[in-house]
Order: C-alpha cells, then structure tokens, then sequence
C-alpha cells in the first residue's frame, strides 16, 4: 500500500502545482507610466476618417487626433480652434473663415485654405462620406488667400457652423487622404494634439503626442490609449483596480461604488441627446390604431407617466427628465412648456373623450438592453392605470432600425445623441421629408418654422421659432421626449483639469495627472 | 495513413461548401438592413444607394455568393464593411490570439482535469473521488461569464494580482501577455476540465478493473508503475479523442470569454461583426471556424491511431 501512496502523492502535488499556476503568474508586477493615459471606451470605434465614422466613440478618438475648424464650449458657444475667427455674408449666404498660422498636419504638410478647401470637398464627394446631409447647403468653397477661406452656401443656412465644430471640420491632410483614398481611416493623418500610432482592432487605439501642435504645451501626457471595453461592470473593475485612468459612460446605477472608492473621482454632464417614444403615426398600416391617429390618446398616454420617477428608480437620480428634443440646461429649451406633471385621472378623461376602448393595447419595440427594457417596464406599469396594455418587444438595435424605416411598429423607444445646434435634434425627425422621421409627422406649420430657423442669425429670433415649435409637438406628441442622458465618466483621483463637456467628448487640454 | 487521410480530406470539401452556402443563406435572413447600420445616422437616400452599390448588396443572392466565393478560393474574403480593413487580415490578426487562449485553456484542463480523474478512480468511493467529483459538478454547472465577472473582483480589484481585462501580444511582451490571459484561460478551461476529469476518471475505472492491471500488481511493480505506465496509457485513449474534439468546443466558449475579458480574438470579431451585420467579417471567420473544426476531427482520429497501435493494422 506504501507503493500506491507514493503514487497518490505524486498526484496530489501535480494538483496542487495546477492550482497554484495562478497564483504564480502574479508575481509578474509592473504598472504603466504615468505618461501615458489610458482611457476605457464603452464600444470599438468604427473607420477612423471622420468624413466616413459614424460612432460616438470614434468621435472621442479624433477629439485628441484630429483638429476642427471651430470647437464648442460646455455651454455650446462656438470658440476657435484652426479657424480663429469667422463672419457671416451680409445675406447670410456665406461665411468666411480665417485660419491659424503656423498649423502642420501630422506628415508635416502644411494646414491652410487649401486644406479646407480639400476637406470640405471630400466630405461632400467620396462616396463613402457620412457628413454630405450635414454640409448640404456649403455649394462651393473659395480660396481668398493661403490664410483665408470662404464658403458659399445656396441658401442662407447657420447650422453649417455647428457641423464645423464636429467630423464636417475635421481636417485630414490633402497629400496623405489623396494618396490612402477610402482607406484613409487605416491610418489617420489629422493635426490634432495626438497623432495615429497603431490600432488593434477591438483592442486599442494609441496615439502619440504631436510635438508640431500649435498648442503642444496643453497636452500633458505623452501618449494616449484607447480601450475598448463594452462591459460597464468590467469597465468600472479595469478603473479599480488601476489598469485604466478614466472611463466614460459609467453606469448611473454604479456611481455609488465609483464614488465609495477611495481612489476615484467621477464627473458628469447632461449630454445634448434625448431619448423618447416615437409613434408611428403614418407610415404604413401599423399607424393605424387610436394611438397613431387620435393626438388625445397619445396626451392621456404621455400624462400617465411620470419622468422624475423613471429617474430615480431607472438612474438614480443622475439623468434629466425632459419633455424637449433639447436638454433643460440648453438655451433652446423653452421653460414655457414645463415638464406636465402625472395626472392619472386626466389621461383617463381624454381617452374617454377619444371614445376608445380601454385598455388601449399599445406594442412598444424597444433596444435589448437593461437601460431600455428597464425604463420601458416602468412606463407600462405606470400606463396601465391609466388604461393602456402595452407590450414590449426588446429587439436588436439594427433590426430595430430597420422595422422603422419601414414603417413596422406602432412605436419604439429609442433616442438621440444630440447635436450642438438645436437644428440637429429637430429638423429630421418632425418635418414633412425629414430623414430620419420614420413615424411620418407631417404638419406644414412646423416645416415652415423649422426652415426658417435655420436661416435666422439672431438667436432670440430662432429660439421663438423653436419654441412655437415645441408649443405644436406638445400637442401633437409624435415623440413623448422622456429624459436625457447624462455623460458620467470616472477616473483616478489623481487626474485634473478634465472638464465635463455635454457633448460627452474627453478634451484632453490641461488635462494632468 | 497517408491514404486515410487524403480520404478525409476529400469528404471535408463538400461539407466547407455547404456550410459556406448555409452562412451566406442563413446571414441574409437576419433582420436588420447592414447599410442602415453603416450609415449611423446619416440617412441621406444617396449615401445608402452608393453604400449598397459599393458592397453589391443589389445584386441577386446566388450572385453574391459566386461573387464571394470566387474571391474566398483565391484568397481574398473582402473587406470589413465596418472598419475598410481585409477580412483575411483580421482573421490573421485575431486568430493566433484565441489560439493562445485557447491552448493556454486547454493547458489548464488537462492539468487539473487529468490528474483530478486519475486520483478520484484509484480513490473511488472516498473523500477524494467525491470531492474531485463535486468539484467537477461545480466547474460544468458555473456559468463562465459569472466565473469571468466573480474573478476579476477577486483577483484585479481586490487582489490587484492581475489585469482586470485587455490583451497584450508576446511579442510586446511575454509576462504581460501571460498575466492577461492566465484569467481567462483559467476561466475557459474550468468547465473543460470538469469534463475530461469526468472521462479520465471513468476510463481509469475500466481499465483498472482489466486482467493485465492485476497481472502487473501481483509482478510486484510499484503502484506508481502501474497506474502512470500500464493503466493511464490506456485510459488516455478515448481522453485524448474527447479534449481534441473539446478543443473545437474551446473556440465556442472563447466568444464569451473573449467578451468578458475585453480579448481582441476571434469570438469578439464575431460577435462585433454580428451585431455590425458585417457580413463579409461573419461569412470569413465561420468559414475559418468550419475548416478549423473540420481539422479537429482529422486530428482526433489521426491521434486515436496513432496512440491504439491496433487500429494501424486495418
């Protein structure tokens, strides 16, 4: 039996070894330097050419890669950036930018006139460009002189700068973009503050300090790490446990734990997006039905809810509720049209009214994920007392999209990341023709408003326009506008000078740590 | 051998191309239009009209697919609608990455799976057969991403003993390398070796109970002899066919693996590509999924020959 035992004890230790392989493996210490920041993004960013890219994260990437004309503030005040200052036309037919001095491309090349005159061109003509609707009315763009650009609009149009201070104002070096092509994005030649080192797809993204900067001095750090990490909770674990020095996109559900923690520090900003219940309301046979033709039943379903409680218990209290396309901090927001409180008995006199029969069944397509399907499961409880069985049907975003277009639901829940200029958040989704109005509101009123805002310069003008506006789609209801997301982003103590921008961008001048 | 082989090779082919044709079928039926998805939320009619010229989502089905194909035998599986990068590079790029994971999986399995079997069948009916055995119940019943999320709370925000997720290449270097994958392979290998103790453990038992084990004993050799040289070669048989088939299995649990830990293999690009409706990513990358598993079992049966010298003589 002695024999047997020795054997046994053999195995016994090859166990043990296994077990403590683990173990061993962590004896391999080591942390990055502090030089190198590295930053936990909740997707892969797609194409990186910002004429074609098309995501949220992509847009942080070129935030450190890529310079634009003009920047936006946190309270949306247009501000240089490679353009130092701008007039507009007399007639608001054009606009006239002059350019920095001094400014070079990552490959050396020089920035001026003709670079923008290259940029704007490309975002307009390559096929595979996602900015032509963005810069529709720029008809043609005219040198005046190497420091001096002006671009001619076929009709007066203000919106234009906004989409200058985003991927339409992005500019990429003419010589490196002519000779890539489509295939500019494998490796980007822009003039921000970090140039392109290497990608890995689903795996990092690192740029390198551009010692050329025109403003180098700002930027601390000498290199940048993007990592893509789409699990909030592992995104939030890389944060604790020192791998990684901020995120963005926490979770409002784990602010408590970010804030707990001895070593992190969290910022947030209520972003310039929203998010709604569209109704569908023409398009197609699925609008026919009391909530799609009858406005009184869409008021009675709007007025069964209450937005400050999906706040609380969806958000912990971390987002905005909204009744507006624009967020209450924004200046289009109009204050007269106030947030209408839950009245339960009022919903029920208007669907008496609308002479349907109760309970209204209403089918809701929502995203498949928590956030939706949660804030989703409150309304439908909250709508039942009022006289409504909704069913929810959680989809897959793309497929989602597309039984939208074609006119295959009675209404989804999904929203919007919001743009800087008010126009962005409004003109698609609610005029006549607009791209983006899968539920096919139509109301001549609204088109006319909504066109001349954008021709008008004086801001207290358009905001009356916008404001009249909502005063017809707070009646009307295609889109019951229920919060609007916040940007929550969590770091290291140890990280300052980050300010905490609506647009959700990690704008890393001054930034130290 | 050569002549089996070859044969096995010939059968292979029909079956790439019937899984190549079911791919392509099964994908188009997927809801959700791949250039909406591209679009983002430009919308503009003209844009989505060049898109879906660009990547002749036009043409008719068989025609895409031939057109596809064609391209597939000489090499070239496109371009990923998505990032513009081609799809056999990013094969190339992300499947040495799960293979490392993969194997490294399989490492784990077996040197806990292996010795775990054996000391529970020479120990059956005590403390050590119910505790392997339970112990195998555990890792077959523990979902992997609950195992992912519990360990890195352990053992990277607690412990900090190692990366919480992200990968980096040996060539850039080998112990940062190890120390990101050790996790997940960990994870990944958990529930493999659950079962290969439960086959090591139950071929151990049968070949115990055989003549020539007893013939060995009453020769009076060590007991270490017995077991390692006479018992366990003969055990290893069927184990060795189970973990080469579990390996293909390996490549499956690597998607969630692979998504937890923030991995930048092969179940990611699927699963990314997936969600992208990136057909050309999808199309590329279960293809090399079917020849892969095509391979397997080819070496699954070269290997069982090669260890039961009985089967040489057919």
């Amino acid at each position: 039996m002695t024999k047997k035992h020795t054997a046994t004890a053999a195995l016994r230790r090859g166990l043990l070894a296994a077990t403590f392989v683990a173990g061993a493996c962590a004896a391999f210490a080591g942390a990055a330097s502090a030089q190198n920041l590295r930053v936990g993004l909740a997707e892969d960013p797609d194409v990186l050419d910002p004429h074609q890219a098309r995501t949220f994260v992509g847009r942080i990437v070129f935030t450190a890669l890529c310079d634009k004309l003009v920047d936006v503030t946190p309270d949306l005040k247009f501000v240089p950036r490679l353009a130092t200052s701008w007039e507009w036309g007399a007639d608001g037919k054009s606009l006239t930018f002059k350019l920095r001095d001094g400014v070079k491309f990552h490959d050396g090349e020089p920035f001026n006139a003709e670079a923008v005159k290259y940029n704007i061109e490309r975002a307009k003509t390559l096929p595979e460009s996602r900015r032509k609707s963005e810069i529709t009315s720029v008809a043609s763009i005219e040198v005046v002189d190497p420091l001096t650009v002006k671009l001619v609009l076929s009709q007066p149009d203000v919106t234009v700068l906004a989409q200058l201070s985003d991927r339409s104002g992005m500019m990429l070096s003419p010589k490196a973009a002519a000779a890539a092509g489509a295939a500019a994005g494998n490796k980007p030649v822009c003039s921000g503050p970090y140039q392109f080192v290497e990608r890995v797809q689903n795996d990092r993204i690192v740029l390198q300090r551009f010692p050329d900067h025109w403003n180098k001095a700002a930027y601390a750090f000498e290199r940048v790490t993007y990592l893509p990490i789409p699990d909030s909770t592992v995104r939030l674990a890389n944060l604790r446990s020192g791998d990684i020095d901020i995120i963005e996109r926490l979770e409002a559900t784990d602010v408590k734990t970010a804030k707990a923690d001895a070593n992190l520090k969290t910022a947030s900003a209520v972003g310039l997006g929203y998010q709604g219940m569209n109704i569908n309301l023409a398009n197609g046979e699925r609008a026919k039905n009391p909530l799609g033709q009858d406005k009184r039943v869409r008021q009675a379903l709007e007025l069964s809810i209450d937005r400050d409680a999906i706040n609380q218990v969806v958000f912990e209290g971390q987002f905005a509720p909204g009744n507006q396309p624009f967020p209450p901090a924004n200046p289009y927001n109009a204050k007269e049209i106030p947030i209408p409180a839950r009245d339960v008995n009022k919903a029920k006199a208007l669907l008496k009214e609308a002479g349907v029969t109760t309970p209204v069944a209403v089918e809701v397509t929502m995203a498949n994920n928590p956030r939706s399907q949660a804030t989703m499961q409150v309304i439908q409880s909250m709508a039942q007392e009022a006289g409504f069985a909704i069913k929810l049907k959680a989809t897959e975003f793309a497929t989602m999209l597309n039984e939208g277009t074609k006119g295959d639901f009675q209404a989804n829940q999904y929203g919007w990341s919001g743009r800087p200029d008010p126009d962005g958040n409004i003109h698609a989704f609610v005029t006549c023709k607009g791209g983006l109005n899968d539920w096919k509101y139509c109301n001549p009123e609204v088109d006319k408003l909504l066109d001349e805002a954008r021709t008008l310069a004086d801001p207290a003008r358009r905001k009356a326009n916008y404001t009249a506006v909502q005063q017809i789609l707070s009646k009307d209801l295609p889109t019951i506008y229920l919060y609007h997301e916040s940007w929550i982003w969590g770091m290291k103590k140890k990280i300052d000078g980050f300010v905490a921008h609506p647009d959700g961008m990690i704008r890393l001048d001054n930034v130290k740590g | 051998m050569l002549n089996f082989i070859a044969r096995r090779i010939l059968i292979a082919i029909p079956t790439i191309v019937l899984v190549s044709i079911f791919v392509f079928v099964l994908q188009k039926l997927l809801p959700g239009d791949p250039i909406l998805v591209l679009a983002g939320e430009e919308r503009d009619p003209v844009v989505i009209e060049a898109l879906r010229e660009k990547y002749r989502l036009n043409d008719p089905l068989p025609l895409q697919y031939f057109a596809w194909a064609f391209q597939a035998l000489q090499g070239n599986l496109g371009i990923s609608l998505r990032t513009n990068l081609p799809v056999l590079d990013l094969i190339g790029e992300k499947l040495p990455v799960t293979l490392q994971l993969a194997a490294m999986a399989m490492t784990f399995a077996l040197a806990i799976g292996i010795p775990a079997g054996i000391m529970a069948a020479v120990k059956k009916g005590t403390w050590w057969d119910y505790a392997a055995t339970g112990l195998a119940l555990w890792g077959l019943s523990i979902p992997n991403f609950f195992l992912g999320i519990m360990l890195i709370f352990l053992v990277s925000v607690q412990l900090n003993w190692l990366p919480a997720s992200g990968y980096v290449s040996p060539a850039e270097s080998l112990s940062q390398n190890l120390r990101t994958l050790v996790m997940p392979a960990f994870v990944l290998g958990n529930a493999l070796a659950a079962s290969i103790m439960r086959h090591t453990r139950s071929a151990m038992l049968g070949v115990l109970k055989q003549d020539y084990v007893r013939t060995a004993r009453a020769k009076g050799l060590l007991e270490r002899v017995v077991i390692m040289r006479h018992a366990l070669r003969n055990a290893l048989v069927p184990v060795v066919t189970v973990a080469t088939l579990l390996f293909g299995e390996l490549l499956a649990g690597a998607v969630l693996t692979e998504q937890i830990f923030t991995i930048p293999g092969f179940g990611k690009l699927i699963v990314d590509a997936v969600f992208n409706r990136d057909y050309a990513v999808v199309q590329g990358v279960v293809l090399c999924t079917a020849i892969g598993y095509i391979g397997l079992n080819l070496l699954a049966d070269v290997l069982y020959v090669v260890l039961n010298p009985r089967l040489r003589t057919r």
